[in-house]
């Protein structure tokens, strides 16, 4: 397993500098430098623009200019963000959790609400039940996630107060008296604001794997071996969680894999709607000041999340299903 | 031509959904095509004092208790005491609701006045506006705005998904029937771009190209980052396939036979791969609209005075105000039909070339 | 009393054209530990009756007819009450092993399962239980074979294990679907083998389907003919295959190579079998049979001493 995660670890470093390459000479589309918005500026002091002029070699060749912000890369440093006056790494360094922190909660929701419904539809394969959650999880999948989030953000200023939540919160990670809150308070105000946005992402997610778990369930309540165990007197629950899900969720997890990247742009479109200061919001707000190493770096954090989803996926594939090698 | 239109034919007979989704995307295209005409007002027809302003109630019947065509009033409003915007109706006289007015579909009449009102002082009426789903910030009519922005939302799909493919099918072809160290390259690049995830591929491509003001080229600049976003997926499938195309004995043969790659290429392999192509292409529109509506709510496509559907859920995005103008959100609604009913005809389209493909 | 007692059994299933009759009419008798070979093509029912024996067929499959175990009519068995049946009295090896064994489960977890099921074994004892059932099914190095799984065994030791797992919980009838034609030829005379003396140890009765005249010949002790939904003849293993007397048998038999050794060419029963949907009236075999006349085209022939056939060992 070591020698595996090794490996897939060494292996993300050619990518992350094929990512890193791409974003370089896209970015050189644009006209200017990455300091063309900022010399105007004159809140930004002459010597830091120099500064910076020094160290990544504007005038230089494009080849020397990648290496150059290369080599500072990785001593650490992303660059300096204008827009937040601090070095990039640190911004990122803070917003990082965020993003996580819904990426996680909405994916464990829809895990959570997708298959227990995608059995049961499969179980009552024609019913109306059935039916019912397929047109529901198709309708939730073609909702447009910022539609979601915006129709939710409006429930939830109309709606009065709810007991035990109180007002459901609109926007940000914690509430102004945050710190005067206890530990728990601040968990639970914390999960309060996780609400809106993690039921945004989570709904979506759930659509299309409630499809593929009932999809996945079917094929597998056919196959030889469930007959089998079956034809051995085994009680119907056994059947169908250690025989046929566990089998049907092969497909499931690598799902996950692909909607990981898929995850991360809708978490980063929610996040903006809904005020949540995660990666996604710190992009936007780069390329609105045209913080240029800003929007580099947050391109490489994004492509790294996604690795590592990835990586988790074949992780939990190689656990799932003793057939898949690790190599 | 005629085989293909056969089986659309029969994959709508067959299914009900695709049916109905056919017939709305129809009805969207085809308001969208004649919007100009369709919508009572133009798209920068503003009216500053109405600002905001609710639907327009429609009335029947006068004060005086008389039947009519259907008719609005002038509305005008005034804070107040929370400094909350109150409407109230002018009810000096009616405007009547009449088909083809002033070069539109449909438009208010001239004001006729109400009987037994008597006018205090003056005699100038005020002027009327129909809105059939509100104003916006600059009181213009939402219904018209949402009648143009869809020429832009619906096509931008299409020709996004349409020059996707385009580059999919020029690289993956290139890739798969070249092989050698053009494939390798040519997968590699590929996969440097599906690693980063699409909303930050936007964002970082935004940056790289500023836009102009000029509304043809936002459109093309968007049309082009959008673009960006699909090709490498859907190119790498592309180049499986060819791969696997070579192998087979009919292409072994035409390369026996001497005729140049480029020919065999683009005549007999990628012809295969049409109609897998076609289901791809009606699967990934809604994804490109959804995209192009993202990327202008967030004030990063198409911009004012153009109109898109993302583009005017942006009024919607002041979370504080929106109990005020709740009908911004309605441009959300149109994307919603317009996404739900590609995916089902997509869903139907696949379904029809593949029927193990996904759930039974 | 027999153990097993079929008379009329009946199976369709549904289908966009109208039910499908796969098995119709047959009857038959097994007595305690006895081996019935049951012989015919593909197409002709056989497995429809393993499936309709063991409760599994699937949804939309009609049976009629009786089916009696020790005296127990099980057409009329609810789900629950069947499962109380399966394993423990009636139990069936498959006829694919890699596609019937769980392919994310050990061998050992398949054997604890099914003990721990049967019997309120605790773990330590089912798992010491499943290495013995490993070792009488000849399968070497029984206790490191236990965290094997399906896809590291070869094709005659997954057999071995299905054969375990299916009677492990010690039931009395073990029907057998095509459990030898998926291996090797090698490989199927040690599994033949292994069954013959498995059936000594614990005495259970055996219902073996196979297509395969050499198969049965070897580990029957009484053969019945299938064919299209019927039984053409039946009776003693040695009987039948020595001198059959329906003439679908006597073309069997006759067109195996080696069995009865002669010069020239391998006859053959001209035509094909026919589909299910489409069969010929009166006795199903008269379009093919060299002894058909008037009376086999219209009325179906009942059985009469084992044979169905109005013109038994008449020849051509």
């Amino acid at each position: 397993m070591t020698a595996f995660l090794a490996k897939r670890i060494l292996g993300m470093v050619p990518l992350l500098l094929g990512v890193s390459l791409l974003s370089f000479l896209l970015l050189q589309l644009s006209p200017g430098d990455p300091l063309s918005a900022q010399r105007g500026n004159p809140q930004i002091p002459d010597g830091l623009i120099r500064r910076i002029e020094a160290q990544y070699g504007f005038d230089r060749p494009v080849p020397e200019q990648y290496l150059r912000w290369l080599s500072r890369t990785l001593h650490g440093d992303l660059g300096y963000s204008f827009k937040y006056k601090r070095p990039v790494a640190a911004v990122l360094w803070e917003r990082m959790g965020a993003t996580l922190l819904l990426s996680l909660f909405s994916s464990l929701l829809s895990w959570f609400l997708a298959i227990p419904l995608g059995v049961w539809s499969a179980l009552r394969r024609g019913g109306w039940p059935d039916r019912v959650v397929s047109v529901t999880a198709f309708v939730g999948m073609s909702l447009p996630s910022f539609f979601l989030a915006l129709l939710l953000l409006y429930a939830a200023s109309v709606l009065p107060e709810l007991p035990l939540v109180g007002r459901i919160p609109i926007g940000g990670l914690v509430s102004p008296d945050f710190d005067q809150l206890g530990p728990v308070g601040r968990i639970l105000d914390v999960l309060k604001h996780l609400l809106v946005p993690g039921l945004v992402l989570a709904v979506g997610g759930v659509a299309g794997l409630q499809r593929v778990a009932r999809g996945s369930l079917l094929e597998t309540l056919r196959q030889p071996y469930v007959v089998a165990a079956r034809s051995r007197g085994l009680p119907g629950k056994s059947v169908l969680w250690r025989h046929a899900f566990r089998n049907a969720a092969n497909p499931l997890i690598t799902l996950l894999g692909f909607e990981f990247s898929a995850l991360l742009s809708g978490a980063a479109f929610t996040e903006i709607i809904t005020s949540w200061p995660g990666l996604g919001l710190v992009a936007l707000e780069a390329v609105r000041a045209k913080d240029m190493f800003l929007v580099m770096a947050t391109v490489l954090m994004g492509s790294f999340l996604l690795l590592v989803g990835n990586l988790l996926s074949d992780i939990l594939h190689a656990w799932n299903d003793p057939r898949v090698k690790l190599s | 031509m005629s085989p293909a239109v056969a089986k659309l034919r029969g994959i709508l007979a067959a299914n009900r959904a695709a049916r109905w989704s056919f017939a709305v995307l129809c009805t969207l295209y085809l308001l969208a095509l004649l919007a100009p005409w369709v919508a009572p007002y133009a798209g920068d027809d503003e009216s500053r004092g109405r600002s905001w302003a609710p639907p327009s109630s429609i009335h029947l019947r006068e004060s005086d208790g008389s039947w009519h065509t259907p008719f609005v009033r002038s509305v005008s409003f005034t804070f107040d005491d929370d400094a909350q915007r109150v409407w109230t109706e002018d009810s000096s006289c009616r405007y009547p609701i009449v088909l083809f007015r002033g070069g539109h579909l449909f438009g208010l009449a001239d004001a006729l006045p109400t009987p037994g009102w008597s006018a205090s002082g003056g005699g100038v009426a005020p002027s009327g506006r129909l809105y059939l789903l509100g104003a916006d910030a600059r009181g213009r009519d939402l219904l018209s705005r949402i009648l143009l922005g869809s020429r832009v939302s619906l096509t931008i799909g299409v020709v996004g998904v349409a020059i996707s493919t385009a580059i999919a099918l020029l690289v993956g072809g290139i890739a798969g029937f070249a092989g050698g160290w053009i494939d390798g390259a040519l997968m590699r690049l590929c996969e440097v771009v599906m690693l980063v995830p699409a909303f930050y591929l936007l964002m970082l491509l935004r940056a790289a190209l500023p836009l102009d003001w000029d509304s043809r080229v936002v459109y093309l600049s968007i049309v082009l980052i959008l673009s960006f976003l699909g090709w490498a997926g859907l190119a790498r499938i592309l180049r499986g396939m060819i791969r696997s195309l070579r192998q087979s004995d009919w292409i072994l043969a035409s390369r026996a036979l001497g005729t140049h790659p480029w020919t065999i290429l683009w005549r007999h392999a990628l012809p295969q791969t049409f109609g897998f192509l076609a289901v791809q292409a009606t699967l990934s529109i809604p994804g490109y609209i959804v995209a192009e509506s993202g990327l202008s709510l967030l004030g990063l496509g198409i911009q004012d005075p153009q109109t898109s559907w993302g583009n005017l859920l942006e009024e919607a995005m002041s979370i504080a105000e929106i109990r005020l103008h709740p009908w911004s959100l309605l441009p959300g609604l149109f994307l919603f039909a317009a996404v739900l009913s590609w995916n089902l005809l997509g869903d139907a389209l696949r379904d029809a070339f593949d029927p193990r493909g996904g759930a039974s | 009393m027999s153990l097993l007692s079929v008379r009329d059994l009946r199976v369709s299933f549904g289908s966009p054209s109208g039910p499908v009759h796969a098995v119709d009419g047959i009857s038959f008798r097994l007595g305690e530990g006895e081996v019935l070979g049951l012989v015919g093509e593909s197409g002709c029912g056989k497995s429809a009756t393993a499936t309709a024996l063991c409760g599994l067929l699937p949804a939309g499959a009609r049976t009629s007819g009786s089916i009696s175990l020790s005296g127990q009519e099980l057409t009329v068995l609810p789900e629950d009450a069947w499962r109380r049946i399966r394993g423990r009295r009636v139990s069936m090896v498959f006829q694919d092993p890699m596609s019937s064994l769980n392919p994310l489960m050990s061998v050992g977890d398949h054997l604890v399962e099914t003990l721990r099921a049967h019997g309120d074994l605790p773990a330590r004892e089912a798992r010491a239980e499943a290495v013995q059932w490993l070792r009488r099914v000849g399968i070497p190095d029984p206790a490191a074979r236990m965290s094997s799984f399906p896809h590291e065994l070869s094709g005659g030791m997954r057999q071995r294990v299905m054969i375990a797992l299916a009677l492990c919980p010690g039931p009395d009838l073990l029907l057998a679907d095509e459990p030898t034609t998926a291996l090797d030829v090698t490989i199927q005379a040690q599994i033949l083998d292994l069954l013959a003396r498995l059936r000594d140890e614990l005495g259970m009765a055996m219902l073996f389907i196979t297509h395969d005249l050499g198969v049965v010949e070897r580990v029957a002790d009484r053969i019945a003919v299938m064919y299209a939904g019927g039984i053409a003849e039946e009776g003693p293993a040695a009987a039948v295959l020595a001198r059959p007397r329906h003439p679908y048998s006597r073309g069997l038999l006759a067109s195996v190579p080696g069995f009865h050794p002669r010069a020239g060419r391998l006859p053959s029963i001209p035509g094909s079998v026919p589909s299910p949907r489409d069969w010929p009236s009166g006795c199903r075999f008269h379009p093919r049979c060299p002894v058909a006349d008037g009376i086999c085209t219209t009325a179906a022939p009942t059985a009469a001493d084992g044979v169905a056939c109005h013109h038994p060992e008449a020849t051509a």
